[in-house]
């Protein structure tokens, strides 16, 4: 059996903050949750996804610490800031395609998921992935997951013309490669973009 | 926005990059010379340092200086004590004068464990009753028990019928 894996399966949540609350209790960061529960087109579902850390191969994150604050472990886990370094810059916020880095403003540092080093470095799962009643988030082997789920684990992405893989995988129909994400151009004025249903901004001008 | 050729160039590993490696390995990583540079200079400081140990008494005024009446010579009879506080209210002391009449103080904290000591008439010594311990009235030198230094000496000085204490010998 292959080493455990995390994998993410955003249609099967159901949004009951589990692995938000048991997040919290876990030791290397004692009180403050670092899992994101997203909200998806809000305004006609109430449909939501988990967003734990991907842990990319080449994380952008401590690519961009001028601080040299963010560490990757030999098992492939990016760790949370190491305090003595973070100068709370929150480069890394910015940074992170899939926004899971916190700046804690009470604390001037960044904390984010780190797969619960305390546990997953000694085989134990994370605590999220122990708690998920539902199997949106799960730390198995890749045979069990092949074996017990309809999608596929793909572990590719792309935003833009940025090509990134991760550790962390995540559930897809069978059909998909890899996640393509466009970007928008960031210097377009707002009437240039494409008119967004569930941009929050939005509707509470029309309220 | 960056084109795929300039973010490939881009993403190269700079040469900076290899002081601030991203993986955790490298960043606990101690080269040689930056090992035989903590060893000499660790070394160095130790050197140093234990040369300043040996040295600093030499130049050191040690004890204390200052002057202070203690009381009448009336008040302390032959083969009598007297408790006294020199030179802080924390430092607690016995002034004794012997059967012949000379007059000595010590510290009344005793060398092995600091307990108080209390002058015993009948032995014409320093008794420590917490472990038996016992020191000379003419050095303050242990004589018996478990202490194995003598106890800091006071000096006092008496004049006009008047005792003053003078100086506390570390």
């Amino acid at each position: 059996m292959s080493e455990a894996a995390f994998f993410i399966d955003y249609s099967r949540c159901i949004g009951c903050e589990a692995c938000v609350n048991a997040c919290a209790e876990c030791d290397t960061h004692r009180g403050t949750s670092m899992i994101h529960l997203e909200t998806i087109e809000r305004r006609d579902s109430v449909q939501t996804a988990p967003q734990i850390c991907m842990h990319c191969e080449d994380p952008i994150c401590a690519q961009v610490c001028p601080a040299d604050a963010i560490k990757k472990t030999p098992d492939g886990v990016v760790q949370s800031s190491l305090k003595p370094r973070c100068i709370g810059c929150s480069n890394c916020v910015l940074s992170c395609p899939f926004g899971v880095p916190k700046y804690l403003s009470s604390i001037d540092q960044m904390m984010k998921c780190d797969m619960c080093y305390d546990r997953s470095s000694v085989g134990k799962k994370p605590m999220c992935a122990t708690v998920c009643p539902s199997g949106a988030l799960t730390y198995t082997s890749m045979e069990e997951i092949q074996r017990t789920r309809q999608g596929i684990p793909i572990n590719s992405w792309r935003f833009g013309k940025e090509e990134v893989k991760t550790k962390v995988y995540v559930m897809v129909p069978r059909e998909v490669e890899r996640v393509e994400i466009g970007l928008v151009q960031i210097n377009a004025t707002p009437l240039a973009l494409p008119n967004d249903p569930y941009d929050v901004a939005l509707m509470l001008e029309e309220m | 926005m960056n084109d795929q050729e300039t973010c490939t160039a881009c993403k190269q590993d700079k040469k900076w990059r290899d002081d601030f490696p991203i993986e955790w390995e490298g960043d606990n990583y101690v080269s040689r010379r930056e090992m035989v540079k903590f060893l000499t200079l660790g070394s160095l400081f130790l050197a140093v340092a234990n040369w300043l140990m040996a040295f600093a008494p030499r130049f050191l005024r040690r004890g204390s200086h200052n002057r202070q009446l203690l009381g009448l010579s009336d008040d302390l009879r032959r083969n009598g004590s007297a408790l006294f506080r020199y030179p802080t209210a924390k430092d607690l002391c016995i002034a004794v004068r012997t059967s012949e009449g000379k007059l000595v103080a010590y510290s009344q904290v005793c060398t092995h464990l600091s307990c108080a000591v209390i002058y015993d008439k009948t032995e014409q010594s320093l008794f420590c009753p917490c472990h038996n311990g016992r020191f000379n009235l003419e050095q303050g030198a242990p004589i018996a028990g478990p202490p194995t230094r003598p106890l800091p000496r006071i000096r006092l000085e008496e004049s006009d019928g008047r005792i003053y204490v003078t100086e506390r010998e570390a």
